[in-house]
């Protein structure tokens, strides 16, 4: 559980069987501390202002 | 001829070609050569293609014996990072799992651009796997090595591309920059690097990692060598949907003409904190060579760098989301790690970073109506050995694979042009990088302060001792 209460734990029991993966041995350490930095990383993005209106970036054009 | 061949620059080669002084037979003879006794200990090539390039040498000799003009790259060897088809080899992509692929049919589009400047593709080139990667490192080839100190690395995942021109085995080499591919490599090898604008060059017969972020540029020891093959390179292609429509834009000329008029200035922000003193030194003697006493700032480059992290980890999972299924254990640990875990981030993290990507590039288009060209570091530190895993910036201990990109993630995530030039300092065997960035478009501008540093002796790129 990291200090914003983000239990990686549990997340990756969660998905493990939605996604039909199977954690390889030793990976979960591994895999718990990259899911630890993007959820830190994804703080900074989701807790930023913007409007309803503002478009992503990509355009697909028909 | 001033210096051995694998020491000339394309541009020096070519001349000679076209001169008679020496025929492209020889050039691909003795490049060859370079490579069977060098490429042992760089791990840079990872495929030789000695047939076919004798060949081309031979079609480009017997033009010149028939009067026929030559190609602006003509008899400069070149290679590819192995994520480039190459008729007749499986695109490997730095993976185990891909070696099993068919043999491509064809060659990438910028392949055969360069071939068409009668350039001659000698091989490809190691990398990262799947381009997952900062260091060079690779679980199934073994590591790309730095010319300069063979303990270190290369940087990645252009790995090899870094390794087989600062070693001096081709003039000039492709490879892809998302992240920091380009540039970083470019920074721990000591060599020039260009990451064109997003939607520049045609990504067409290379395989992808983020759709969203993927850039392919060529690297070279002289600024012009990496002009005339930038200029080869452009064009529309069909066969290229994220490609934007943009006319021909050559630069070989504009590049000479000095600093005139350029307005340049330094990032600050993010981008004055954070790596070793060493990466900010570096943007101190360009900024001194420049004249440079204007700093700007890209607000809310740390937001940026965590989109382009987050976007990266989502495509890049679901690029491989079979694979990582059926075929787990046949990849790098380290790479399947991180994808693992970016098949688990929520969607809207990714449409947030998407939506982020696009405000942070109105703003940095207002920042450049008043600036030409800006500076920055291209890696926190030189080329950590081979093998480390952490290091400690800022005094925080951080993960070097996920953490070179540093400086290159806010740059290349709005898809900027920038040339990688790296800089010496006396008594220290490796070298480091600064980027100079330009707006959209305007390689030409990056190119062309690239070539003042160049022509002042402020940026070099020897070939490696150790080689």
């Amino acid at each position: 559980m990291t200090d914003s209460g983000f239990d990686a734990d549990a997340l990756i029991d969660a998905m493990l069987p939605l996604l039909g993966l199977a954690l390889p041995e030793g990976s979960r350490p591994v895999v718990k501390l990259h899911l630890e930095t993007a959820e830190r990383l994804a703080r900074l993005v989701v807790a930023f202002p913007l409007d309803d209106e503002s478009e992503p970036a990509p355009v697909f054009t028909p | 001829m001033k210096a051995p061949l694998h020491a000339l620059h394309a541009h020096e080669l070519r001349a000679a070609v076209v001169g008679g002084e020496v025929s492209a037979r020889e050039i691909v003879e003795a490049a060859l050569a370079r490579i069977g006794a060098v490429n042992p200990r760089l791990g840079a090539f990872t495929d030789v293609t000695p047939e076919r390039a004798l060949a081309k040498a031979d079609e480009i000799d017997a033009r010149r014996a028939r009067g026929e003009k030559l190609g602006p790259l003509a008899g400069a060897p070149f290679a590819v990072k192995n994520l480039f088809d190459v008729e007749g080899l499986p695109t490997r992509a730095g993976s185990k799992i891909n070696r099993e692929r068919a043999p491509a049919r064809c060659d990438a589009t910028l392949i055969a651009r360069m071939e068409a400047a009668d350039a001659i593709l000698v091989g490809a080139l190691n990398m990262g796997e799947y381009a997952y990667d900062f260091t060079g490192e690779n679980a199934h080839d073994g590591p790309s090595r730095n010319p300069h100190d063979l303990a270190h690395m290369t940087g990645g995942s252009s790995g090899g591309s870094g390794a087989a021109v600062a070693g001096g085995l081709a003039p000039v080499a492709l490879g892809s920059d998302t992240n920091g591919s380009i540039r970083v490599p470019s920074s721990l090898c000591g060599i020039f690097g260009l990451k064109p604008t997003y939607g520049r060059l045609s990504r067409a017969g290379s395989f992808p990692f983020v759709a969203s972020l993927d850039h392919l540029g060529p690297f070279a020891r002289s600024v012009v060598d990496l002009a005339a093959s930038y200029d080869a390179m452009q064009g529309a292609d069909p066969d290229d949907p994220a490609q934007s429509p943009r006319a021909f834009e050559p630069v070989a000329h504009a590049i000479e003409a000095g600093l005139d008029g350029l307005r340049i200035a330094r990032l600050g922000g993010y981008f004055a904190h954070g790596g070793e003193p060493e990466a900010h030194e570096a943007v101190d003697r360009v900024a001194r060579a420049l004249n440079v006493e204007r700093t700007v700032e890209f607000p809310e480059a740390e937001r940026a760098r965590a989109s382009a992290y987050l976007i990266t980890m989502v495509e890049g999972a679901a690029l491989h989301a079979g694979r990582l299924r059926t075929r787990a254990l046949d990849f790098d640990a380290d790479v399947r790690d991180r994808l693992i875990a970016g098949a688990m981030l929520p969607g809207g993290w990714v449409v947030k970073a998407q939506k982020l990507r696009r405000w942070y590039r109105d703003r940095v288009l207002e920042i450049f109506r008043d600036v030409d060209v800006v500076l920055a570091p291209a890696t926190p530190t030189r080329a950590p050995r081979i093998g480390q895993k952490t290091f400690v910036l800022d005094g925080q201990e951080m993960l070097v694979r996920p953490n070179m990109g540093l400086f290159t993630q806010p740059i290349s995530f709005i898809g900027l042009p920038v040339c990688a030039v790296p800089l010496w300092t006396d008594g220290e065997r490796l070298p480091i990088g600064v980027q100079v960035i330009a707006p959209p478009w305007r390689e030409d501008l990056a190119l062309r302060v690239a070539r003042v540093l160049e022509r002042a002796g402020v940026a070099r790129a020897p070939v490696g001792a150790a080689a």
